[in-house]
């Protein structure tokens, strides 16, 4: 087979989307692990965080780290978006939510038998990026109105004030930190997802398109 | 370079703290996690120190460019104050240090005309202002206060301040320091605060005088004031030396 013959196939996730997963990935755990660490300083619940599960060894790394990541998470999170707008893939691919889809591809979730096919979601995973593509963004504007209370003091108020604002803040972390695990959980189900998020395609193509003329 | 990770043994003792100021990058430990992600060598901490340092000047720039000089930190009723307000420090509230307010000088230097001491009862004498604002800590937490005192830009031009230096520095009777840009020192909430909740400052809140700066956090707002300098070359601070963000501003 050659190239020229046959054209490489539509990657079932176009490479910008791939990338900006992984960047956003990596600054989103950047943000929940320094997070942690600034939790710890002054925690709101009666628990912390263990030691070896935060980023930056003390409040100052903590900081540092937090302060770093989320110029890489909103630049990230900015492209990702932005792409996604013009070309269409957030309206076709994860806004197109059914109710009614919802309610069957749940129920074919909770029985292992959801289909699954590269580079098309279905309704759970619709709904599921279409809430943390929401929480990222709620969790963006909680955190710089707890960073900038007075520079952004209606941000602030909007959310309730900065210790409701810092508790939002922190819910909405877990929701994500919830997110990841149900997403992990799925990736280790249907393990065929994993190289054609990293590739854009699966290892092996599927053998109808071998044998196209 | 200074490093941000430190063991977790340091966050106890300030003596242990003083030792180890050298950095940002203490106790590797917790690096593990990202490292392995991101694939970087877990023994090659400097690399990642100096990306976090230089993102960290970075983020002074960005909240220079933020403040607004005019924009005023929301101000609350005398029955939202915390009580009791928490006393916070670098160390515990029974090593609290005191003075006797009669031999307490405020000395000035760097960039100023009028370089002679000042008494309780000359800052006193000046026009005094008040506010109950948050002050919200480095660590999170945050608690309503109401301090009054000289507004800090009266001061600064009593002493032929020049206004237009980038940085005044702060050092305390408690071996504290800490500084911070000119445009903040000239806010019209920035105030050398002299009481709090209408009695003299008290001991564990900065006696005899503390600056209160509403629209930075908390280790921004030194208490136990003794020396301050109007300067063009950066200060740094105790914190800020050792890997706190130096803008900090809310």
């Amino acid at each position: 087979m050659t190239q020229t013959a046959h054209p490489r196939p539509k990657p079932a996730h176009p490479l910008i989307v791939r990338l900006t997963h992984w960047i956003g990935a990596y600054a989103m755990i950047c943000m929940i692990l320094s997070g942690w660490q600034i939790y710890n300083a002054s925690p709101i619940l009666p628990f912390t965080f263990p030691h070896w599960a935060t980023l930056g060894g003390w409040l100052a790394g903590g900081l540092a780290w937090h302060f770093a990541a989320m110029w890489l998470l909103v630049a990230d999170g900015l492209i990702y978006l932005a792409y996604s707008l013009i070309s269409g893939h957030l309206r076709r691919d994860i806004l197109s939510i059914a109710p009614r889809a919802v309610a069957r591809d749940f129920v074919a979730a909770l029985t292992f038998r959801l289909p699954h096919e590269a580079g098309r979601y279905n309704a759970v995973q619709k709904l599921l990026y279409a809430y943390v593509l929401l929480a990222a963004i709620a969790l963006v504007l909680t955190g710089l109105s707890i960073w900038k209370p007075v520079q952004l003091a209606p941000l602030t108020a909007l959310f309730g004030g900065y210790d409701i604002a810092r508790r939002i803040h922190f819910w909405l972390m877990t929701s994500i930190a919830g997110f990841l695990v149900v997403h992990l959980a799925l990736v280790a189900l249907v393990p065929s997802t994993l190289p054609s998020m990293i590739l854009g395609r699966p290892l092996r193509r599927p053998a109808h398109q071998e044998t196209q003329p | 370079m200074k490093s941000l990770l430190r063991p977790r043994l340091a966050d106890h003792a300030g003596t242990i703290r003083a030792l180890e100021r050298r950095g940002l990058l203490r106790g590797a430990l917790s690096l593990g996690a990202l490292s392995l992600l991101a694939g970087c060598d877990l023994t090659d901490n400097d690399a990642v120190d100096k990306v976090l340092w230089a993102m960290s000047r970075w983020n002074d720039r960005v909240q220079a460019f933020l403040f607004n000089p005019n924009r005023l930190a929301p101000t609350y009723p005398a029955s939202a104050i915390t009580r009791p307000f928490p006393f916070n420090a670098y160390y515990g509230i029974d090593e609290v240090r005191t003075v006797d307010p009669e031999d307490w000088r405020l000395e000035v230097s760097g960039l100023v005309t009028e370089t002679r001491p000042w008494s309780l009862a000359d800052l006193r004498a000046l026009p005094q202002e008040g506010q109950i604002t948050r002050h919200i800590c480095v660590e999170g937490w945050s608690a309503i206060g109401a301090w009054s005192g000289v507004p800090f830009r009266t001061f600064l031009t009593r002493i032929g301040a020049d206004l237009r230096a980038r940085y005044v520095g702060f050092r305390c009777f408690d071996d504290y320091m800490t500084s911070i840009d000119m445009a903040t020192a000239l806010h019209p909430q920035t105030i050398l605060a002299l009481d709090f909740t209408g009695a003299p400052l008290p001991p564990a809140y900065g006696a005899p005088v503390k600056l209160r700066v509403p629209t930075k956090l908390g280790f921004k707002n030194p208490k136990y004031i003794a020396a301050l300098w109007v300067t063009n070359t950066y200060p740094g601070g105790y914190w800020e030396d050792q890997g706190y963000n130096w803008f900090s501003g809310s």
